[in-house]
């Protein structure tokens, strides 16, 4: 097949797992107890009231049918009314999207700008003071845990130097960067150490191919091979780690949020399962999977445009 | 005209051990040298240290003097060197595939030679790409020029990797064992390429190999080296048809014959010793069958061997033994 094909071809790849996501939100949902009727009317409702509850959302169908209107639904940008907000899921996760991608895209990009230096760094002088320093470095921060670190950086930065604020999410741009640089960091610290070790292992195991060997009896300088013939072959694999840790990033942003009070999707999860807002619960998961998802067929599209050897 | 000059070119490990000592070679443009010995001979050590690329950490280069085209390479600054590599000696490896950018058209690492010596533009350099790939009888080039080293056979491969080394018409060339990942036909096939090559373009060519029947075919002198060592050289029909080195002797009995003899192969007996664990005295008499004490005390110098033009020999007993000792069908060999 085509290479350029392929980029229309894999997101059809894709369907049995979305088909699969939602079949597992859908379960999920039924599966945990509590009535979402009695949930909504409170502990003095009458059985009556509670069955024409059910009737209105449907509750009372078969279970199929149920994830039949599901399904319907969803593919009409439907995710059903919020208990508590009596708005439509979609548009509080409308609302609360940008805060999360923000603070992961940022994350992603902070721990690269971190772990690519790092990485270069250490593997050009392997074996040496910076090596060391950096595998050292880069060690503990695999060890320490996020919640720690976290404090460690508040304190450092807001309370101790006071530049950026302890928490919250700015109403203009340049006061939400100056807000999501610290969870930002926070994350990025924590990420770059994976990145950094993976990297370096990878650029090291290159640096001895047999083509570096012939790239310099062609007379290349160190400079070139480095950056046009090591580099690219290092940076596969260390995609696809990149691309399995945002998806771990995306269900962490949960934790992060709060810690930082960030109005983002992972904080509206967390409130919407403490008060049983099953469609905002439903809907919050069912974004972090598609998300998840789409992260990792980018992954995939730019393994195929940088590894010719993939068969698409 | 001498090309290059090689005189007692000592290379260390970070032990001290000389993984090569006091070899010395000459060549002349249009020459094709076969460099024959087993694995651990040094051949390839040897090889690397002229465009001074030793592989692998802590090895040196502790003695002895290179001269390539006149001028003394050992002395060069490392710009200078690269200035060297691959404009003026070109290297081809044993296994293409592992030798080639897997993530880089073939195309653009044989222009990348061209872009780095003399500056063309990329547009330039992959006119020229075609060009070479065309020259080294890979059908359809213009195509085949943006594909990827997986994309390539085993022997199309090698030949692309002739064409990069071929980039900017280097006037002596390294081949290290290029035939022996592939299979007999593709081989024969690679050997003519580069015959034909030395013939239109007047190249020097270094042949490190440890296949006999290839160097009979190709090369018009031979080298042995054994332990580091030299222990032979000279025109390939002298050497094979009369060797003077027990060595070189025992290689060409190992050589299979195509009369396909009835029982074992001959062999050399015992193993070829590691650097660190050199013999004292002549490096090969623990597995000589005419050593002597002389042998086990001294190290033998290469000496003319008499009556040959250019034949010399590192041995105590050359002249000692009577020559042309070989079986009929070496001599088939030798005259092919």
């Amino acid at each position: 097949m085509h290479r350029y094909l392929f980029v229309l071809w894999r997101p059809v790849q894709l369907l049995p797992v979305l088909f699969g996501i939602s079949v597992l939100v859908f379960a999920m949902m039924r599966a945990i107890p509590g009535d979402p009727a009695r949930m909504l009317l409170g502990v003095r409702s009458t059985p009556e009231a509670i069955a024409r509850i059910r009737a209105q959302f449907g509750l009372d169908e078969p279970l199929w049918l149920q994830y039949v209107y599901f399904v319907r639904n969803l593919m009409h940008g439907e995710m059903g009314k919020s208990i508590i907000y009596r708005v439509d899921t979609l548009k509080l996760v409308d609302a609360r999207l940008p805060p999360t991608v923000l603070l992961v895209a940022g994350s992603v990009l902070l721990a690269v700008m971190i772990a690519l230096p790092l990485a270069t760094g250490a593997a050009r002088h392997r074996g040496r003071v910076l090596d060391h320093l950096i595998r050292l470095v880069s060690t503990i921060g695999l060890g320490l845990p996020a919640f720690w670190l976290a404090i460690m950086v508040i304190l450092l930065f807001s309370v101790s130097l006071g530049w950026f604020p302890v928490s919250g999410y700015g109403s203009d741009w340049l006061e939400r960067l100056h807000h999501l640089f610290l969870p930002c960091l926070t994350v990025a610290l924590a990420l770059s150490a994976v990145l950094t070790r993976n990297l370096r292992a990878s650029l090291l195991t290159e640096l001895q191919s047999d083509y570096v060997t012939a790239a310099r009896a062609r007379g290349a300088s160190e400079n070139r091979i480095f950056w046009r013939h090591v580099m690219p072959n290092s940076l596969i694999p260390t995609i696809n780690l990149l691309a399995v840790n945002i998806g771990w990033l995306i269900g962490g942003s949960v934790v992060i949020e709060t810690v930082f009070a960030i109005p983002g999707l992972g904080q509206l999860l967390v409130k919407a399962i403490v008060s049983r807002d099953y469609m905002v619960v439903q809907g919050v998961v069912l974004v972090f999977a598609l998300a998840t998802v789409a992260v990792n067929l980018l992954a995939d599209l730019l393994t195929v445009a940088l590894d010719p050897r993939v068969k698409p | 005209m001498t090309l290059l000059h090689v005189r007692d070119l000592t290379i260390e490990d970070r032990a001290g051990a000389a993984l090569v000592d006091g070899v010395s070679l000459s060549m002349r443009a249009g020459e094709i040298l076969g460099l024959v010995g087993e694995s651990g001979s040094g051949k390839t050590i040897t090889c690397r240290a002229l465009m001074r690329l030793l592989p692998g950490q802590g090895l040196a280069i502790r003695g002895g003097e290179i001269r390539f085209d006149g001028a003394d390479v050992l002395a060069y600054s490392e710009a200078q060197m690269r200035a060297v590599r691959g404009r003026h000696i070109g290297m081809i490896f044993q296994n293409p595939a592992s030798h080639m950018n897997p993530v880089m058209t073939v195309g653009r690492q044989i222009a990348e030679g061209r872009r780095l010596h003399f500056g063309a533009s990329r547009r330039e350099a992959r006119g020229h790409a075609v060009e070479l790939l065309r020259q080294v009888g890979i059908p359809d080039p213009a195509r085949r020029v943006d594909h990827y080293p997986h994309e390539f056979s085993g022997g199309m491969l090698q030949r692309a990797m002739i064409a990069v080394a071929l980039a900017c018409e280097p006037r002596l060339l390294i081949a290290d064992e290029p035939t022996t990942a592939l299979d007999v036909t593709v081989q024969m096939q690679i050997l003519r390429l580069l015959q034909d090559l030395r013939d239109r373009l007047g190249l020097a060519v270094i042949f490190i190999t440890h296949d006999l029947g290839v160097v009979a075919q190709t090369c018009d002198r031979i080298a042995v080296m054994y332990a580091g060592r030299l222990c032979e050289s000279g025109g390939k029909r002298d050497v094979l048809a009369a060797p003077l080195h027990p060595y070189t002797q025992g290689l060409i009995d190992c050589q299979p014959s195509s009369e396909g003899g009835v029982g074992p192969m001959p062999t050399i007996l015992g193993q070829p010793p590691v650097a660190s664990r050199f013999p004292a005295g002549c490096r090969f008499h623990p597995r000589c069958g005419h050593a002597t004490a002389q042998c086990e005390a001294g190290q033998p110098s290469m000496r003319m061997a008499a009556g040959a033009d250019g034949h010399s020999v590192a041995c105590h007993h050359a002249a000692d033994r009577p020559r042309a000792v070989t079986r009929p069908d070496r001599d088939a060999i030798a005259s092919a």
